[in-house]
């Protein structure tokens, strides 16, 4: 450490992101979510460039159909990076418990309709968690590939159930339901930018409470839990409390991201948004974006969401002309050739790039 | 370790995304002659409904082209379009419906969204971003009420009005309204709004009638029927209405064929009764029934027009034999349609002048074709006289039924949908909506604007 | 009874009972009347031979992960590629030799995807190799549709599609029974004998069951491994294209030919996913139980809770799997995996 800060004296202007004087005096100032301090002022800058800057200069068609999207993927994303990435178990089923809590949502306003919206919103993420504990039992008997294919009853039981009863849809005879715009204490979330404001701070607080989730008690355990999980029993970390706590964290996500997913991006859907396809989508999301990390679901969602736009703007900015059906083609084919070329680079996702790229800068301008 | 070589393709890829990123939020800017009307396509060419959308979507193309190439345009004012692929999924929808609705020098002229499930969620936003949606043959059944659903014109026909004609149809087979009695109908519907859309009307009719239905769902796409045939077999039901869309009729078929069920006492609803769906089956589907909005297939003035004017020149979407099918036809109708709304509009608000989607709702309201408009549009042998208002947002209820002989349809007889029974459904629906969302029943001066 | 099986029972309790409630699932409608004698034999006749079709696509899944321990969610992607190849190919030659012809491409894909997807992910955990798969299965879906089209297309194989009506005297309107679908669990047998003998009698074989048991065992005596995976993607992919005739002809060739794998996964997994016959199995099994659940317990449902019935087949397919795993966890023959600290 001493050679290279005597280096550094030199080049001492070029240093930007080094820990050099930063010293820890207390505990708590050690274990802090961001203990670098270049990393805490970019955090704060982050979060004021979205939450003031963004609203002013990104118009309503790129509010409404990119940064919506992604922002209420991504809380699903970290989700199923809960139950996936920190905790192993694989999961299919992810999108039926969207749906759980976007029909819980749908069914609270509708015959409640005094209820706080906020209130709405714990409430079907708290009963996607029921529901994801009572279809994530088997995981305590099933193991892995099988696991995967044991969710996948979960998915298509709740897509049978959200289509055939009726006490879901509130009864709609053609099984659509449509939602009205949330009031929120006399705030009326109706333009893009309050909705983006909206999910923007519900984003925060979750991936703030996801984050801490796993640097405690129960995170630890779901990592035993994931890395080895005789040895992790043997050492006393409970396998039901671990496993089936992973099952209701990462579906209270999923249950909120779907109400969101419902109410304020799609406004009116039916049974065959919540499907098997959404389910692989999020799990593609966080393989891209990296297992086991909270800003891996940011990365993979980002990348979910850009990709389609990507592909419809690139072939008319060449000056390739092709049919809807191809562009619709192609698409597929990328999107596929991408999965596939990222895990045979980069099998850890973009998380473990950026976390390749934090590292080179800290040691920059220095190749090592 | 290797951290360079996936190091530094990380960096490009993101810095790649990031400026790719950028550039395409940037709106498109498009040229704003001045003389242009726009008019958005969302398709699907692709997934397990694309056989059934293709050739409803090439019909649409074509007809603009045909509009454009041998009238110069509506009254000067020519025609743009962009297609969207929707791949008939409700979110892929509203995305395309977001990103096109402002092009154009007046924004998109309407929506035909070609798909309920669709309509149901665009439904919410057209009356807040002011553009129609035409809604031909699908739908909401209770959006033919113009007081309340100001935005939305099934024209032509609804699930409802399609519904009433089929047990029209089985009552004139059978001898009359009073043999129904005491008979077996089984509804064997694709499980999704457009779906589940005419059961309101089927159970208002069984308890008028004295028939029992047998709702038997499918779930979509509908590639899976073996036991549901099985059912079938199992309740012997008289008749089976077929309510299905893309690959579920052909399976269907397949389906009845395999169990035996015999063909002539099977009736399709006009999304079910098209080439695609009986071509694969050929001879086992002969005796098949479906309905058709006025007309089927056939080569008309205007589908000759589109050949003179279009294919022969190159400039076809589609492949020439699709002209004059089922579907293919039925899009020309819907383009009419679209386009004599423009011209409705611009006599109004201005001959020569591109129209917004809010006078564009006004000539959809205020269309009426007689017999000579459509004989010059080429029109003439396929519909019949129309003319919507306000609370009228249907125009005309007429069906035919057509007959599957082995190698092609052959049209049969044609009938209208009894308005007494559907239209009180129409107005409780109505109104239910309209209480839900706080919408007042518009009347008087509203009703003439 | 003798003491000594009771103890058994009280021992296998969770065997007994999912046994015990399938039993009595199967005579239920029988039993209560709600079914004729003649339908109940015409429904599970037509579950069992469901169940041989699912257990084509299935086997394909089992050859693929018996060999190289990959989950290979492309399969359903396979069956619907050569299908349409063959389905287009058909249309300018001889349908033997259209086969013949996607028979190529399917070893052509096989080898690219050894190359370009097996050998950088060599040593890649589970779920990542899974990703890789669906990420082939949407490549490939859309690559097939782009050069051989989006329309429904025809293969015509001469199967009868009438079908016939047997003891019509004995029971009330007869059994029926799909003569298509007959012959299609002969072409199933068929092709089952085939591998069998494939792999028990030709070296090839051997050194795929080799491979199978231990990687590093079989390349320590000599095994090409990259090659042997080629050949099991080309067998599978063999099975992909019978798998696509037969469902092809059955149903046309069409985009939604690729769900068809969604019903083969359990079915392999319910077998155990290194086991051919415990994938006919769990065919047959899933075949009859899925039949039954859609006509009879779908029917129960709907006048018990006044539901619009129907649609149960999908998941009751999956919870059934999900019963058995609960049961054995690695399925029927799967092999009995130890978990070791």
């Amino acid at each position: 450490m001493n050679a290279t800060s005597t280096a550094s004296d030199a080049s001492g202007a070029l240093m930007l992101y080094r820990e050099n004087g930063q010293f820890k005096t207390s505990y708590a100032a050690d274990q802090q979510l961001l203990p670098i301090a270049q990393d805490r002022w970019f955090m704060v800058a982050l979060i004021a460039f979205c939450f003031f800057a963004v609203p002013l200069i990104a118009s309503d068609y790129v509010l409404r159909a990119l940064v919506i999207p992604f922002l209420i993927l991504t809380i699903a994303a970290i989700g199923l990076n809960i139950l996936v990435g920190y905790c192993g178990q694989i999961s299919l089923g992810s999108a039926g418990f969207m749906g759980v809590g976007a029909y819980v949502a749908y069914n609270l306003t509708v015959r409640v309709p005094q209820l706080n919206f906020l209130v709405v919103l714990l409430l079907s993420g708290g009963s996607a968690a029921l529901v994801g504990i009572a279809f994530g039992t088997p995981s305590l008997r099933i193991k892995g590939l099988y696991l995967a294919v044991a969710t996948l009853a979960a998915q298509f039981f709740l897509d049978w159930a959200f289509a055939r009863l009726p006490w879901f849809t509130a009864d709609s005879p053609s099984g659509s339901v449509s939602t009205n715009p949330i009031e929120l204490l006399g705030w009326r979330v109706e333009r893009p930018v309050d909705k983006y404001l909206l999910v923007l701070g519900l984003l925060c607080l979750l991936t703030l409470a996801g984050k801490n989730l796993s640097r405690s008690h129960i995170g630890r355990s779901w990592m035993a839990t994931r890395d080895m999980d005789v040895a992790a029993e043997v050492i006393g970390v409970r396998p039901i409390v671990a496993k089936l706590s992973a099952f209701a964290v990462s579906s209270f996500y999923a249950g909120v991201a779907g109400a969101l997913w419902g109410f304020i991006h799609l406004g009116s859907w039916e049974p065959a948004a919540f499907s098997v396809t959404m389910s692989l989508n999020l799990l593609f999301m966080i393989i891209i974006g990296g297992l086991g990390s909270m800003v891996g679901s940011f990365f993979g969602a980002a990348f979910f969401v850009l990709l389609p736009l990507l592909l419809n703007r690139i072939p008319g900015m060449l000056g390739i002309d092709l049919s809807t059906a191809m562009k619709s083609h192609m698409e597929a084919m990328i999107f596929g050739g991408l999965i596939v070329i990222f895990l045979a680079i980069e099998p850890h996702g973009l998380a473990r790039l950026w976390a390749i790229g934090k590292e080179k800068l800290r040691i920059w301008p220095f190749p090592h | 370790m290797k951290m360079t070589m996936p190091n530094s393709i990380g960096w490009i890829a993101a810095a790649a995304c990031a400026a790719a990123g950028l550039a395409s939020t940037a709106a498109a800017e498009d040229a704003k002659a001045a003389k242009e009307q726009f008019i958005p396509l969302l398709v699907y060419r692709t997934g397990p409904y694309a056989p059934n959308g293709t050739p409803w979507a090439d019909a649409k193309q074509d007809y603009i082209k045909l509009i454009n190439a041998r009238d110069g345009g509506v009254n000067g004012v020519k025609l743009t379009y962009e297609e969207c692929e929707t791949e008939y999924k409700t979110d892929r929808g509203v995305e395309c419906y977001e990103r096109l609705k402002g092009k154009g020098p007046t924004g998109a002229t309407l929506f035909d969204p070609q798909s309920t499930g669709i309509t149901f969620a665009l439904t919410e936003r057209a009356p807040v971003d002011k553009i129609p949606l035409m809604t031909l043959g699908y739908g909401r059944s209770e959006s033919q009420d113009g007081q309340v659903f100001k935005w939305n014109f099934p024209l032509l026909g609804t699930y409802w009005t399609a519904a009433d004609v089929l047990v029209q149809e089985i009552a004139k087979r059978e001898g009359g309204f009073e043999k129904l009695k005491g008979k077996k109908i089984a509804l064997v519907y694709h499980d999704s709004p457009f779906g589940k859309e005419p059961i309101p009307l089927l159970e208002e009719r069984a308890k008028l009638d004295g028939f029992t239905l047998v709702k038997i769902p499918v779930t979509a796409p509908g590639v899976e029927q073996k036991s549901v045939w099985l059912e079938v077999r199992q309740q012997h039901p008289d008749y089976v209405l077929l309510w299905g869309w893309g690959v579920m009729n052909s399976t269907a078929l397949k389906e009845a064929q395999a169990t035996a069920f015999p063909r002539d006492h099977l009736l399709g609803v006009w999304w079910s009764g098209a080439e695609p769906d009986v071509k694969d089956v050929g001879e086992g589907a002969k005796g098949y029934s479906a309905l058709t909005i006025q007309y089927g297939a056939g080569l008309s003035k205007v589908q000759k027009d589109i050949l003179k004017y279009v294919y022969d020149k190159g400039q076809g979407t589609g492949p020439r034999e699709e002209v004059g099918t089922v579907l293919y036809n039925r899009g020309l109708i819907i383009q009419m349609l679209s386009v004599e709304a423009v011209r409705r509009a611009q006599e109004r608000y201005g001959k020569g002048k591109p129209m917004t989607g809010e006078q564009v709702r006004w000539g959809l309201e205020n269309l009426a074709l007689d017999q000579k408009k459509l004989d010059a549009l080429g029109f003439g042998e396929m519909l019949k006289p129309l003319g919507t208002s306000c609370i009228d947002h249907l125009g005309a209820s007429y069906a035919r039924i057509q007959t599957w002989d082995g190698s092609k349809w052959v049209a049969g007889e044609l009938y209208e949908a009894d308005q007494q029974i559907i239209k009180p459904m129409v107005r409780s629906a109505a109104d239910a909506y309209a209480a839900s969302k706080n919408i007042t029943r518009r009347t008087g001066q509203d009703c003439q604007s | 009874m003798s003491s000594a099986i009771v103890a058994r029972l009280r021992q296998h309790w969770p065997v007994v009972l999912l046994a015990t409630l399938l039993a009595a699932g199967l005579a239920a409608p029988l039993a209560t009347g709600v079914a004729t004698t003649g339908f109940f034999l015409e429904v599970l006749l037509g579950g069992l031979m469901a169940g041989v079709l699912y257990s084509l696509v299935a086997l394909g899944f089992v050859l693929i992960y018996k060999a190289s321990g990959v989950f290979n969610f492309a399969q359903g992607a396979m069956v619907l590629f050569a299908a349409l190849a063959t389905a287009r190919l058909a249309e300018h030659m001889p349908l033997a030799l259209a086969a013949a012809l996607a028979l190529l491409l399917m070893i052509g894909f096989a080898v690219i995807v050894e190359r370009l997807v097996l050998r950088p992910l060599v040593n890649q955990s589970a779920v990542a190799l899974l990703m890789a798969t669906l990420g082939i299965s949407t490549f490939l879906e859309g690559f097939g549709q782009a050069v051989w089209g989006n329309d429904i297309y025809r293969i015509d194989l001469g199967l009868p599609k009438e079908p016939m009506i047997v003891g019509a005297q004995r029971f009330a309107g007869g059994i029926l029974i799909s003569r298509e679908d007959l012959a299609a669990a002969i072409v199933v047998g068929a092709l089952v004998l085939v591998l069998g003998l494939f792999f028990q009698k030709t070296a090839t074989g051997r050194a795929l069951r080799a491979v199978a048991d231990d990687h590093l065992a079989a390349q320590a005596i000599g095994i090409p491994l990259n090659r042997i995976w080629v050949i099991v993607w080309s067998v599978a992919g063999f099975v992909a294209l019978i798998a696509g005739l037969v469902w092809g002809s059955k149903l046309g060739v069409q985009f939604s030919l690729s769900q068809v794998a969604l019903k083969g996964l359990p079915v392999a997994i319910l077998g155990g996913l290194t086991s051919v016959p415990g994938a006919i199995l769990g065919g047959l099994i899933i075949g009859v139980g899925e039949k039954f659940a859609e006509v009879f317990l779908g029917q129960a449902l709907a006048r018990w809770f006044h539901l619009e019935g129907g649609g149960i087949e999908q998941w009751f397919a999956y919870v059934l799997v999900l019963a058995f795993l609960l049961v054995r966890p690695e399925g029927l023959f799967g092999e009995r995996h130890i978990d070791r600290v």
